[in-house]
């Protein structure tokens, strides 16, 4: 994975790792998509803004496939995953890492074994290594000691910790994360955030995170968009959308308050 | 007229399509490879080794309650001798089948259910499609197959422990002895008694397993479309059985001409 990341990243260093093409998507009657057309290069933090309900998670879900567009196309690196049977998508599942909004995890499962599940489904090896870097997950996000706690007895933050690092878990070349830093602690929140920047420099890992938390979106984006009722309204960097024409954007971007 | 078609006839008859083609599904992944061992054996012991108290428990009690039966009905042609066997020809033609079927259906029915709802409605089943594990698979056919093989081998439970509550009800009336009255039991059994009615078990568990995974992973609308999820199993799940069951009898009649005499 990374030899190949490596190798193309020199001759195709402007290369999108997800387009969306005109994609809309509609529940009953209600459009939550609308024509979105976007390029998330590769390599880089894109931070995701928008109010609640404007479809921010809708739409990190149809890059893992886990929703179809009514309309429009979805590209991973070369991949478009509308069209792919089962196994194709489960390839291109493989380069992603998902952070859930609600974490996700497997509930009947420790949180060490929720960590290990991708590595025991989709590596060779062994038991003991599978533990060792699973425990290194969770080291990273600050969980070492919940390793072998159930989920249910988790709070919440630490569930959302939990997630990351399952998400992480295979060292994906993507790693999309929905609201890292609901429930966090301001301290918590930015050693979260320090860990995904580090993982993005150090790996060269395509970052999407969604976030309603400015400080840490100024932090790790190197570029922002703006989704407002089912629509592109602002990409740009920090600056960018501080000067832009929309007063919600400008708005969104002076709030200094934590989410 | 226009309007009753569109939505009191056509949705129960597109859900009904949908779930054949889930079950279809299902039918096919059972003997496709690659097979998801691991969490295959562990719902074996979920289904079948966990509901062998239960089952073990209600045959002996059903065993002894078709004795009682039995022997009122066969005294009055002074056929006292024919007890025995004709328990265990009841027993394992229907009685075995049929009762391990709805006993499965409510406590594996409802668990599969609950359990498959609840990973529906918060998520679980998303996380692992996105972490590329085919929930189908790894879900529904590992259940599916679970029940399928655990259902027989729940009903040769059944039918010993009946056997054996027929044994005491018997010995408290009469003082048979235990090897005498099995002996008995078996003497009139034959192949075909057995082995058709063991086996429509399997499609018994095929049926409980997928009516109750098709049920929850559809679930939806929270807490308490997981409660819904799990009753509607229960009640899905035996009546289907109880329809198929009909279906299947006369099969068997079909089949093996002798049973039916
Ligand atoms: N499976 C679904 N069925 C019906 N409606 C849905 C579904 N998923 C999302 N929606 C609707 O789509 C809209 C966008 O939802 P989404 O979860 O993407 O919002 P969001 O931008 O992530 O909000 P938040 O910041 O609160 O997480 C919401 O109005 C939601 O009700
Ligand atoms: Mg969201």
């Amino acid at each position: 994975m990374t030899a190949a990341g490596s190798g193309d990243r020199g001759a195709t260093a402007a290369a999108a790792a997800i387009r969306l093409e005109g994609v809309s998507k509609a529940f009953g009657a209600f459009r939550v998509l609308d024509d979105v057309t976007l390029r998330i290069p590769r390599g880089q933090a894109t931070v995701v803004l928008g109010r609640s309900g404007t479809g921010k998670s809708v739409m990190l879900r149809h890059i893992v496939g886990l929703l179809r567009p009514d309309a429009g196309r979805v590209f991973v690196g070369d991949d478009e995953i509308t069209g792919l049977p089962p196994a194709g998508l489960a390839a291109v599942r493989r380069r992603i890492g998902f952070l859930f909004q609600n974490a996700a995890l497997f509930d009947s499962i420790t949180v060490a074994e929720n960590v290990a599940f991708p590595m025991r489904r989709h590596t060779a090896l062994s038991d003991v290594e599978v533990r060792a870097r699973a425990g290194a997950k969770l080291a990273a996000v600050g969980l070492a000691r919940a390793a072998e706690s159930m989920p249910g007895s988790l709070s919440g933050g630490m569930r959302k910790r939990a997630g990351l690092a399952r998400a992480m878990a295979l060292d994906p070349e993507i790693l999309l994360v929905d609201e890292p830093s609901a429930g966090l602690d301001p301290v918590t929140s930015g050693e979260i955030d320090d860990l995904l920047a580090r993982t993005r420099e150090e790996r060269g890992t395509t970052l999407i995170v969604v976030t309603h938390n400015i400080p840490s979106a100024r932090r790790l984006a190197d570029t922002m968009i703006f989704l407002h009722e089912g629509r592109v309204i602002a990409r740009g960097s920090v600056d960018d959308l501080e000067r832009s024409g929309h007063g919600l954007v400008r708005r969104f971007m002076r709030s200094e308050a934590g989410g | 007229m226009a309007a009753f078609v569109r939505t009191a006839i056509v949705p129960p008859l597109a859900r009904g399509g949908h779930a054949a083609v889930f079950a279809g599904r299902a039918l096919r992944e059972v003997f496709r490879p690659p097979f998801e061992l691991r969490e295959t054996a562990r719902q074996v012991y979920e289904v079948g080794w966990r509901s062998l108290p239960l089952v073990a428990a209600a045959g002996y009690a059903v065993g002894i309650v078709m004795s009682m039966h039995t022997r009122a009905s066969l005294e009055r042609f002074g056929a006292e001798a024919l007890i025995p066997a004709a328990l265990a020809l009841a027993l394992v033609r229907e009685t075995g089948p049929l009762v391990v079927g709805l006993l499965v259906s409510g406590r594996v029915g409802a668990g599969i259910g609950a359990e498959l709802g609840a990973m529906k409605v918060t998520e679980q089943i998303d996380a692992l499609e996105a972490v590329a594990v085919d929930s189908f698979k790894f879900l529904v056919v590992t259940r599916v197959t679970a029940c399928m093989l655990a259902m027989p081998l729940l009903t040769v439970v059944m039918n010993f422990t009946g056997i054996v509550g027929g044994w005491t009800a018997e010995s408290a009336v009469s003082g048979m002895g235990f090897e005498a009255y099995f002996r008995a039991a078996f003497s009139l059994l034959q192949f075909t008694d057995y082995v058709p009615g063991t086996l429509k078990t399997v499609v018994f568990g095929f049926i409980i397993a997928v009516t109750a995974s098709y049920l929850g992973i559809h679930a939806s609308g929270g807490t308490q479309g997981v409660g819904h999820a799990a009753t509607r199993s229960v009640v899905a799940a035996s009546v289907a059985m109880i329809a198929v069951n009909v279906v299947l009898v006369r099969l068997i009649f079909f089949l093996f001409p002798e049973t039916a005499e």
